[in-house]
């Protein structure tokens, strides 16, 4: 491990399918150390699967690759020791105590003193006083924290998080979002699922899976980049009625409502200007140039994936 | 009137029809509850209808021959004639009379004394020894309460004998281990193997799909730790939960019904842990199979059935024709009959038993391999 240790996940061509239907093709990824990787796409995507395989908990049909220096097929109980894997449903014994959960990770690590290293992580959390009550007692925002928490206990060099936020309130979401920043820049290196789009721009880098294919990656401002989409944004009087009649107009890729305007993009410039000539014309709409934002630009990426794929 | 249209009696109909139509297609999905509607009432029918017998035949009988005449061979023929012994041995020493006894290879061991055709010619009325293992009261006492009558009746033609309205030799029945026939003797031991093979069972049986269906079984699996580790470490709590639950029904067997422990209490002790651990051993590999819990619940019923019904507990194992004693021989609760019943009642030793405990050892360990190269490593 000498300068390829700065990359951290390494894998070409993953592929997993389940009953003859492929949920994962062909995926290759390469993470840095140090990196918050925000891993997005729908539900079903191929996302979970994908976070499973990089952690030994699914070999990958097809494909190959290394996990912090070891190889995912071969090697994944040395892989366990140095990950942690919040899984997308809280995992923790919901009928032990806050304090028993983690001591019982503790131990199964091997990390010395394991009751003072969960202590200190009682504290670290936030949760002193509240040691000895039922994980499955805990709050939403709470057991997330605690998940977390459970994961880095055991001084793992990279987190593998499956949607950890899914159904946390916003403060609980910017909360947990600081201490996955705080971690990184300590040099743990970071890879989350997530479908919330708020959450992709907190990333470093990220990579949009969809039907099981990885469509893009690289930053946010790459991405948005590579896609070429040309977008207006367009505000007025019954924009209800307008979107339906964008909608059926060929030139037209995408028209969606945001708040009190509509976003309108198209791949082709030249046929998107021709198709909405008639319509800047109408009096009571205001169209102005915009950039495509992350949404338009995945929204975009599955309904071409679909015309492929589907 | 809204609301009371909704409590009309066709609504009511509806949505009754709208619930059982639902409940069925649940039930035609789950196929491990399909399974056993229709595996449980065959099992018992067949177990009842052919392995299980009442008043069993053929229980195997031991002789010790003191002396050779035509007397002796044609009382051994009546006996065997009556078809309620078998003789499966000719032993020719008391010792190997009493070991063949307590080891439980037979239920019933005939002596017929030197002697015994010069004492008849001369009316002396001999006596004829039948001693019983009467640990199990079922099957000794038909076969017992049916003898003086049967024998005469075997032998009112035969010439070697003078005649007389009355047999001209004494038949003594010695009903060993259990001279007085207490059902309670025979059940306490039985009840300490039914009641550990029911809630051994189920505890482990639940132990991994509860991880699964509460979906910490994934986080567990992403952490450094063995299939075998964790099946160690499910197994071992139960162990001694299993100890304390045997101390107890013994100890309240001994209390209440003064059911004594003749035999070695330590033996006694690491015996019923292995048997323990057997069954522990089965309901984890259970539980690597079953889907969810109710399937593992399922599954451990299926399993505690037949042993109940084949084990010798409840009904003479030696009275069970040939099949079901092979079926017998394979679940853990007939070897730890013997041996509870074997130690308690009659004071035998390792050696007496080591059969019945090497077979649990056996059982143990396939059920551990079978349940650690089952359990999934992976999610796959």
């Amino acid at each position: 491990m000498t300068a390829d240790s700065e990359i951290v996940i390494d894998v070409r061509g993953l592929t997993k399918s389940f009953d003859g239907r492929v949920v994962v093709r062909d995926v290759s990824m390469q993470v840095r150390r140090g990196a918050i990787y925000g891993f997005l796409g729908p539900n079903g995507s191929g996302k979970t699967t994908t976070i499973r395989m990089l952690c030994g908990l699914l070999t990958p049909d097809e494909g190959a690759g290394t996990c912090l220096g070891y190889d995912i097929r071969t090697q994944a109980d040395r892989i366990k020791r140095h990950v942690g894997y919040m899984t997308q449903r809280f995992s923790l014994y919901q009928d032990l105590s806050v304090r028993e959960n983690l001591e019982f990770i503790a131990r199964l690590y091997d990390v010395p003193a394991p009751v003072k290293t969960a202590a200190a992580m009682v504290r670290r959390l936030g949760l002193t006083g509240r040691e000895d009550q039922l994980a499955g007692a805990l709050s939403g925002g709470w057991k997330q924290r605690l998940a977390l928490g459970a994961c880095t206990l055991p001084n793992p060099q990279l987190l593998l998080l499956d949607e950890p936020t899914a159904g946390v309130d916003p403060k609980a979401r910017r909360e947990f979002w600081n201490e996955i920043h705080e971690l990184a820049a300590d040099g743990l290196t970071v890879l989350v699922s997530t479908h919330y789009m708020d959450e992709a721009e907190r990333c470093h880098a990220i990579a949009y899976i969809a039907y099981g294919e990885l469509l893009t990656q690289g930053s946010v401002a790459e991405v948005i980049e590579q896609s070429a989409l040309h977008t207006y944004t367009v505000s007025g009087d019954d924009l209800n009625g307008v979107l339906h009649e964008l909608g059926a107009t060929p030139g037209i890729d995408m028209a969606a409502p945001f708040g009190a305007s509509l976003h309108v993009s198209g791949r082709d410039a030249a046929a998107l200007e021709r198709a909405i000539a008639p319509f800047r014309k109408r009096k009571g709409l205001r169209w102005q140039r915009a950039e495509p934002s992350l949404e338009d630009v995945f929204i975009d990426l599955m309904a071409r994936a679909k015309d492929n794929f589907q | 009137m809204k609301l009371a249209a909704r409590f009309t009696v066709p609504g009511f109909w509806l949505r009754t029809r709208a619930m059982l139509v639902k409940e069925f297609i649940q039930l035609r999905r789950d196929r491990v509850s399909f399974a056993m509607i229709i595996m449980i009432p065959l099992m018992q029918l067949v177990l009842f209808g052919y392995a299980i017998n009442t008043t069993p035949r053929n229980l195997p009988t031991a002789v010790l021959m003191q002396e050779s005449s035509d007397l002796g061979r044609s009382v051994l023929k009546a006996l065997e004639n009556t078809r309620y012994f078998r003789m499966v041995a000719q032993v020719h020493d008391e010792e190997a009379f009493d070991r063949l006894l307590a080891s439980g290879e037979v239920l019933f061991a005939i002596e017929i004394p030197r002697g015994f055709e010069r004492a008849v010619r001369r009316g002396e009325r001999p006596t004829l020894l039948v001693a019983a293992d009467a640990t199990d009261p079922v099957a000794a006492g038909s076969a017992l309460g049916a003898l003086t009558q049967l024998v005469q009746t075997a032998l009112q033609n035969d010439r070697a004998l003078p005649d007389a309205g009355k047999l001209p030799f004494e038949i003594r029945q010695h009903a060993r281990y259990n001279p007085a026939a207490v059902t309670a003797l025979n059940i306490v031991p039985g009840l300490v193997g039914t009641i550990l093979t029911m809630t051994m069972l189920i505890f482990t049986a639940l132990s991994v799909t509860r991880e699964v269906e509460r979906g910490t079984m994934e986080s567990l699996l992403a952490m450094p730790i063995t299939p075998l580790e964790i099946m160690l470490g499910k197994i071992v709590p139960y162990i001694i939960v299993g100890f304390l639950q045997a101390a107890l029904i013994i100890g309240t067997g001994m209390a209440l019904f003064s059911v004594p422990v003749i035999g070695s209490l330590w033996l006694l002790g690491a015996l019923s842990t292995l048997f323990i651990a057997a069954n522990l051993a089965i309901g984890y590999s259970f539980s690597t199979v079953a889907q969810n819990q109710l399937q593992a619940v399922q599954m451990t019923m299926m399993f505690f059935l037949p042993n109940i019904l084949l084990s010798g507990f409840m009904f003479p194992f030696a009275g069970m024709p040939a099949w079901a004693q092979w079926i017998g021989e394979f679940l853990p609760l007939t070897h730890y009959i013997r041996i509870v019943r074997a130690i308690m009642l009659k004071g035998s030793t390792l050696a007496d038993v080591q059969y019945d405990a090497i077979a649990l050892a056996g059982l143990m360990l396939v059920a551990m391999t079978i349940a650690v190269s089952r359990f999934r490593r992976t999610l796959d």
